[in-house]
């Protein structure tokens, strides 16, 4: 209330003395009320919900209840990672299978850019090609991968190729729709000015268009990412012999659980590393987005 | 010279029964500053679109330099009421955009943003981006950008319509100060009497149902602003408080005579 009062003295002030008003930073009182509990709040209850299943975890393994067979301690888990990282499990080491994962991922993640956003971007600004493309994106986009990983097998075969296939169409559809949903939502005020200023038809893409609609296409390849992986396991089903996925398949075959839970968390990381890595880069490229304007 | 002109437009929008614009004809002058004035749905916006180029009219021309307008063109920028600057990019590359966009060589363009960024009066603030800005500093970018791409009118569409009363004081101060540094022609739309009437060298009264002209005036009081009285002096002479208070009758009368037809 006292800082409200303030700021209209000020205002009232610089009108009398017939002076620009200067722009009004208002702190958030979350910040001015510092301390290290209040200024990170959210990343200490983070920890503490992380600290808790971890010692739940030790708990339950060391208490004798559960046999190890299905529940390893933490330890045992750790101990694992070294033995994997080192000596291998299925013929390869732990980053031979995280590197046959993530080339997979890689490889279909720039194909699905590469295609998806010039079809969003197609579909954003031409209500044809959305009239055309909409129903096949829709159609294919709610079925699981793995309904049609099979005929992706009959087709492609087994090798490489049908791996990276699964992954890709799993990653295609949230950057199509993404794309083509935040190109429909340039402002018009933007493009109006932007052809007032003389922009031809591909400034208006190269300049306006596409930089407007990078927060959302950046939040439909993190989305895409999350599905991709999630597919990932599914497509190492199909006569691999490497990958993360294939390793936790093989290790649950022989009931090696403490390979698995790493595999599990190993994944997990992975995933969770390359979300925050995309919601860094979000924030760098647009840090206007969800700023008012 | 006249070399932004509506002769005869009307406009009608798909499922509307009344035209926004019927048979409206207008002529922006050298040295003018055109207000038109009006209330919602007296086709003031749809007549600034014409003139953009972004509506074509169902019948009658839009000229420029004597040539019929057919979309919108870098020699008539527009200034929107909001959301019109880019955030991606810092003040000085928004005001530099027209001329990049006409290819202009890096250095050149900046220097010329940094110019035009000094008579909106702000000169400092060319690293900032759009976000970063209040109200009125993002409608003085606005206006920094129009000039800067050698633009010969300027299109208003409601400037300082979303600004608070004292900047929106400050702002129309700066736009007569600005006009006659920068000797541009200016069409500008708004529903603020006091404002058209502080502003214009020729105001426009337009009226609904359908959109129309009803009457053309020249108040002259931006004259006296530039011959050096106050704002608030202009703005409190019982010659300005008079005009107001006729042309608002004259609005009320005429948004009378349009609700008896319609029922």
């Amino acid at each position: 209330m006292n800082a409200l009062e303030n700021t209209l003295e000020q205002k009232l002030a610089a009108v009398a003395a017939s002076k620009p008003v200067p722009d009004e930073i208002v702190p958030d009182p979350a910040v001015l009320r510092s301390g290290w509990w209040a200024q990170y709040r959210r990343g200490w209850l983070s920890l503490l919900s992380l600290i808790t299943v971890l010692g739940g975890w030790w708990g339950l393994s060391h208490s004798g209840i559960v046999p190890p067979l299905f529940l390893p301690s933490p330890e045992a888990v750790l101990a694992k990672l070294v033995t994997v990282s080192t000596q291998g499990f299925m013929d390869a080491t732990l980053w031979q299978h995280l590197a046959a994962s993530l080339q997979r991922i890689v490889l279909a993640l720039a194909a699905a850019v590469l295609l998806g956003i010039p079809l969003g971007v197609l579909m954003g600004v031409s209500p044809v090609a959305r009239g055309l493309l909409d129903p096949l994106i829709e159609a294919y986009r709610p079925v699981p991968p793995l309904a049609y990983l099979p005929l992706i097998v009959i087709w492609f075969g087994i090798g490489e190729l049908s791996k990276v296939l699964l992954i890709f169409l799993a990653v295609l559809a949230p950057v199509i729709i993404a794309t083509s949903h935040g190109v429909a939502q340039v402002s018009r005020n933007r493009l109006r000015a932007a052809q007032t200023l003389g922009a031809s038809r591909s400034q208006l893409l190269w300049f306006v268009i596409l930089p407007e609609a990078l927060p959302e296409i950046l939040t439909g390849i993190r989305i895409g990412l999350g599905t991709g992986w999630s597919t990932l396991v599914a497509a190492e089903l199909v006569a691999a012999t490497r990958g993360l996925g294939f390793m936790v398949q093989s290790a649950a075959q022989f009931l090696v659980t403490d390979v698995v839970i790493l595999g599990i968390v190993v994944i997990a990381v992975i995933a969770f590393a390359l979300e925050l890595g995309l919601r860094l880069l979000q924030r760098r490229l647009a840090p206007w987005h969800g700023q008012q304007d | 010279m006249t070399i932004l002109s509506a002769n005869k437009v009307s406009v009608r929008y798909p499922g509307q029964a009344r035209p926004a614009l019927a048979g409206v004809s207008l002529a922006i002058g050298p040295d003018d500053l055109t207000v038109a004035l009006g209330p919602s749905g007296c086709g003031k916006t749809t007549l600034l679109n014409l003139f953009a180029g972004f509506v074509q009219p169902d019948s009658g021309t839009i000229s420029f330099a004597g040539q019929p307008v057919t979309g919108p063109g870098a020699e008539r920028a527009v200034v929107f009421q909001h959301d019109a600057l880019l955030p991606w990019l810092n003040v000085r590359d928004n005001v530099a955009f027209g001329l990049r966009l006409q290819g202009v060589a890096k250095a050149e363009r900046l220097a010329r943003a940094d110019e035009v960024l000094r008579l909106v009066d702000l000169p400092e603030a060319g690293g900032r981006y759009s976000w970063q800005l209040s109200g009125g500093q993002r409608q003085r970018v606005g206006i920094a950008r129009a000039l800067a791409s050698h633009s010969q009118v300027l299109l208003m569409d409601e400037p300082f319509g979303a600004l608070d009363a004292f900047t929106r004081e400050q702002m129309q101060e700066l736009l007569l100060k600005v006009w006659q540094q920068a000797r541009r022609r200016i069409f500008l739309i708004t529903h603020d009497i006091e404002e058209a009437l502080f502003l214009a060298t020729e105001l426009v009264l337009m009226s609904p149902g359908p959109g129309r002209i009803v009457e053309t005036l020249r108040p002259g009081f931006s004259q006296r602003y530039r011959d050096g009285e106050s704002a608030r002096a202009i703005k409190s002479d019982p010659a300005f408080i008079a005009l107001r208070e006729q042309l608002l009758t004259t609005l009320f009368d005429h948004r009378r005579q349009a609700e008896e037809i319609a029922a």
